[in-house]
């Protein structure tokens, strides 16, 4: 080779040389959270906001000085609202961005789909919203509501006298894991409470079902017996807003058939006119209008950062306030980012409670929250009606079922287990 | 003396006796409404009870505010108001005299809190009050509240008003309620039986629930006779009822399926292009309709009423530019190649989505139903109408005969047509032809962008709108005929019933995937579809 040609190419190993090092350092340098949230489709109308929350929470950390002396970076991934695209943002997200958490998921068959990967690659998802249980994974830690913490109380509230008394019961729900799962316990649950097969009426539409009239029809039908009924609904997504029309265009009142919605916040009536709605309830561990100096001054950041004062802020966003808040400490606690040495230091951890008390992560990976019951209000807020008086702690296995009633998750020794009969050591 | 000391003295305790009686009876109404602040929902209903009771028309407008939110106190004497919002402020106004106390702002005023079973207390008791309002349309319901509720002690009031009503509506109701009262409380055998007599008239769902309510516990032998043949006889006429209800859901659906495939029986029946991103033409006329609505919110609050009519032609100019574009830039170098136009089209769909995501959020955006389409026609045997429907049936049917008018009776139609049947010769004639194409394309686009507006107040408004009706429209095209607009007509109102009967036994799922099994197999013994026209080629 030419002498010329050498000194270039020498140059050219120099450079890219340097390139790398300097590449190493940056990465070094930062450490990335993961945001595995669907920014389009039909979960976007829920999932969009978790995203915002998550990096305002970033952007608050850097400026309160980044975390280990470094700068938090959040990469932010769009899965789409499609399942198996979830599994693989999830492994991109580990593999070729090397994130040290995850803040994902809503519907439940897309944390089923990302499960496997947490699990192989050993990475660590927070998962914020309210689930069907039955699961307890050494990598995922739930911020949001078993069902004892959301889908148990609520029946017991319309069943009591304050509620209405129902006796007959209409299950909603969209037609995947979540609210199969949720219906079998809560069916579980009325026989243990003496309601016959005959009074409970169950449905299921695909994501974005649009036409409801028949089975609204079928509901006022079914309430029409004589003995007062209440609906249940696990209806996830953008078919909540046709639904909710129909009810009210088919005259549905509250008073008379109360419907009670597991997933549905202030963020999914964003986009509705509530007038017709007033009485319908929710049951969640938080609503925006709880009146707290925590909350206030939450939904004062959040709304500076949106920087729209008619945003809302609900459930699975405070879920992701308390858990990033949590991993935050388990890290500092911990001194890594390293998901075995986090995941130690996450038991314990306690932080408050945008609503009052304090959240107390457990050893199931499970939190204790309260559960507040609300009605709808004309102006898109929840009213809460009930609430417990304590915190209630995240039971991942069932009382109602069977075979989960004898399964115990508990993460650390002596059990190490997720779904066991007895401790593993 | 001309009065006597005894008369004097009973005249003495009487006017006393009058000064210490009636201020309580004043007082205990007032001290009833402050209950009604307080924080129990116990102490709520037990104070609405003792409102109720004291039978005053006073009292109705303390309740009615309760009931719709409107009841407030002032924190700074905790005195108990009727709060109206006016702009920024509040105006209060007492919930007794009605006269204005005050104008305060948000925070210096507390929402007396109610839920639902209070509000059903409320109405119950509301019902009783107001069965001798003037109001006509305020005694009918509250006579079907008191039919609702059938509380025995309502039976004197009932009576009293039967006396005075001369109205025959609303004397139909009370007797209505005056039965489903007397049919549990009272232990005469004969009023029991004229009272299933007089509910056997009505056949409604809660009719029905309470004959069988009462044939569960009756004990006498004429009763029950007379009660289970009526029975039946509802049962029989619900039926009937719940079938025509099933027809006009049908036709609902199938005037939906009309109005997003008949942009499409233009573009793909009479010109033969595949086009992808119909779905998203519609979902353009929706938006459409959206940045209409919040214009005429902003600036024209009141006519908000009207914005429809200014959406619908601002929607089919909108998609039909967007169309005549697709035209000219996409389809026109794609002609006789449908596999081609198909990629093309489909990455155009991706691309518009992905261009309304960016403008507009990904979140779905609130388009409201102007007041003359909201709530429902209550026909015979519980069957609900909704208006939103109704409209939309007739606003299909009108689209249609708008498109078929023009096709037949306008020289642009005859031109179409030409250029469809033999291009070449068409083109002899002096037709220009490539505008002709661009228009027509712009025709089926304007019309899916007039869907958009319809499907607008039934479904949400969101980026992904188009993807629920793009299927659906092809089945519709393919199954009634290609290039036939009757066929679009019927098979879109067919596949509607179809679907909406099998709704009801097989569910919302499996009932759609019975009808593409049912295309399918149709198309396999008729390609061309229901109604084929023959002897046409309509691959170029």
């Amino acid at each position: 080779m030419s002498k010329a040609l050498r000194t270039i190419a020498a140059a050219g190993i120099l450079a890219s040389a340097a390139l790398m090092a300097s590449g190493a350092l940056a990465a070094g340098d930062a450490i990335k959270v993961g945001v595995l949230h669907s920014l389009s489709g039909t979960m976007a109308i829920s999932e969009t906001t978790l995203k915002d929350t998550v990096l305002m929470m970033v952007d608050d950390l850097n400026k309160k000085g980044g975390l280990l002396g470094k700068k938090v970076e959040a990469v932010v991934v769009d899965p789409a609202s499609n399942w198996p695209l979830f599994a693989e943002k999830a492994r991109e997200l580990i593999e070729k961005h090397k994130v040290d958490v995850i803040f994902g998921n809503w519907t439940s068959v897309s944390r089923k789909s990302v499960l496997p990967v947490v699990e192989e690659l050993n990475g660590l998802l927070f998962y914020p919203v309210q689930y069907e249980g039955e699961e307890s994974s050494r990598n995922v830690f739930y911020t949001g509501a078993a069902p004892n913490q959301q889908a148990i109380p609520a029946v017991e509230y319309l069943m009591s006298e304050e509620g209405g008394g129902a006796k007959r019961w209409v299950l909603l729900g969209t037609d995947y894991v979540y609210p199969r799962t949720t219906n079998k316990i809560l069916r579980a649950f009325l026989h243990s409470k003496g309601v016959k097969d005959s009074d409970i009426m169950e449905n299921y539409t695909p994501f974005g079902h649009s036409d409801w009239q028949t089975i609204v029809a079928n509901v006022k039908k079914f309430a029409s017996s004589g003995k007062k009924t209440a609906v249940v609904s696990t209806i996830n997504g953008d078919a909540n807003v046709p639904f909710y029309k129909e009810l009210g265009n088919q005259g549905i009142k509250a008073e008379d058939i109360p419907v009670i919605a597991f997933s549905v916040g202030e963020e999914e009536l964003a986009g509705l006119d509530t007038t017709p709605l007033v009485g319908h309830l929710a049951a969640w561990n938080y609503f925006m209008s709880v009146d707290t100096p925590e909350n206030s001054a939450f939904i004062d950041q959040w709304l500076a950062f949106i920087k729209d004062k008619k945003r809302v802020s609900n459930d699975p966003m405070e879920a992701h306030y308390i858990g990033f808040n949590m991993w935050v400490q388990a890290v500092k606690q911990a001194g890594a980012t390293d998901v075995n040495a986090v995941r130690q230091a996450m038991y314990g951890q306690k932080f408050k409670n945008l609503t009052g008390g304090m959240a107390v992560m457990n050893t199931n990976h499970h939190l204790s929250k309260p559960v507040l019951i609300g009605e709808i209000q004309d102006d898109g807020q929840f009213e809460t009606v009930w609430r417990t008086d304590g915190v209630v702690k995240g039971d991942a296995w069932s009382d109602f079922i069977p075979a989960s009633a004898k399964l115990t998750a508990d993460w650390t020794y002596p059990w190490v287990c997720g779904n066991c009969e007895k401790p593993k050591y | 003396m001309f009065v006597s000391s005894t008369l004097r003295k009973t005249v003495f305790t009487l006017v006393i006796g009058f000064f210490f009686v009636i201020p309580p009876a004043f007082a205990s109404i007032d001290d009833d409404i402050t209950a009604l602040a307080g924080k129990s929902f116990k102490a709520k209903i037990a104070a609405v009870e003792k409102l109720a009771a004291t039978g005053e028309g006073r009292v109705v407008p303390v309740l009615e505010a309760l009931l719709k939110g409107r009841l407030f106190t002032r924190k700074s004497d905790h005195k108990v108001v009727v709060a109206v919002k006016k702009g920024a402020i509040y105006v209060l106004t007492d919930p007794l005299t009605l006269e204005e106390v005050g104008q305060v702002a948000k925070k210096e005023i507390k929402k007396v809190r109610a839920n639902n079973k209070l509000r059903g207390v409320i109405r119950g008791a509301l019902g009783g009050l107001t069965l001798l309002s003037p109001d006509r349309a305020k005694r009918i319901e509250a006579a079907e509240a008191v039919f609702k509720s059938r509380s025995p002690g309502m039976i004197p009031v009932l009576e009293k008003a039967l006396e005075r009503e001369m109205d025959q509506d609303v004397r139909g109701k009370l007797q209505l309620a005056q039965a489903a009262i007397r049919l549990f409380s009272t232990k005469n055998t004969d009023a029991r039986l004229a009272a299933v007599e007089t509910l056997s008239m009505h056949a409604t769902p809660e009719v029905r629930s309470l004959l069988g309510n009462l044939l569960a516990e009756e004990t006498d032998s004429k009763v029950r006779a007379v009660a289970s043949k009526a029975l039946s006889g509802i049962e029989e006429r619900l039926a009937l009822w719940g079938a025509v209800g099933n027809l006009f859901q049908g036709i609902s659906l199938g005037s939906v399926l009309l109005l997003a495939a008949v942009g499409l029986a233009v573009t793909f029946g009479v010109m033969g292009v595949i086009n992808m991103a119909h779905g998203e033409l519609v979902m353009l006329g929706a938006y459409t309709t959206f940045v209409i609505q919040e214009l005429f919110r902003t600036y024209l609050p009141g006519g908000f009423d009207y914005s429809l009519f200014v959406a619908i032609p601002a929607a089919f100019l909108v998609a039909g530019l967007f169309g005549i574009a697709i035209e000219r830039g996409i389809i026109r170098f794609l002609y006789g190649r449908p596999l081609e136009t198909l990629l093309a089209t489909w990455g155009l769909s991706l691309v518009l989505q992905q261009l309304v995501r960016t403008i507009f959020g990904p979140t779905n955006r609130e388009v409201g139903n102007p007041s003359w389409m909201s709530g429902y026609i209550e026909a015979a045997g519980g069957l609900v109408l909704t208006y939103n429907r109704i409209y939309i049936i007739v606003f299909s049917l009108l689209v249609l005969a708008l498109l078929a008018v023009l096709l037949r009776k306008t020289a642009f139609g005859l031109q179409m047509r030409a250029v469809t049947q033999n291009r070449r010769m068409a083109g002899s004639m002096g037709i220009r032809t490539g505008t002709i194409d661009a228009l027509t394309f712009g025709l089926g686009s304007g019309i899916a962008g007039v869907a958009g507006v319809a499907l607008s107040q039934i479904d949400n408004v969101s980026p992904n709108l188009g993807q629920a009706y793009l299927i659906d429209s092809f089945m519709v095209v393919v199954f009634g005929g290609v290039g036939n607009l009757w066929g679009t007509l019927v098979g879109a109102f067919s596949l509607g019933m179809f679907n909406k009967f099998l709704e009801p036994h097989a569910g919302a799922v499996l009932a759609k995937i019975l009808v593409l099994v049912a295309i399918i197999l149709f198309i396999q013994k008729r390609p061309r579809g229901l109604f084929a026209l023959k002897g046409r080629a309509v691959e170029t």
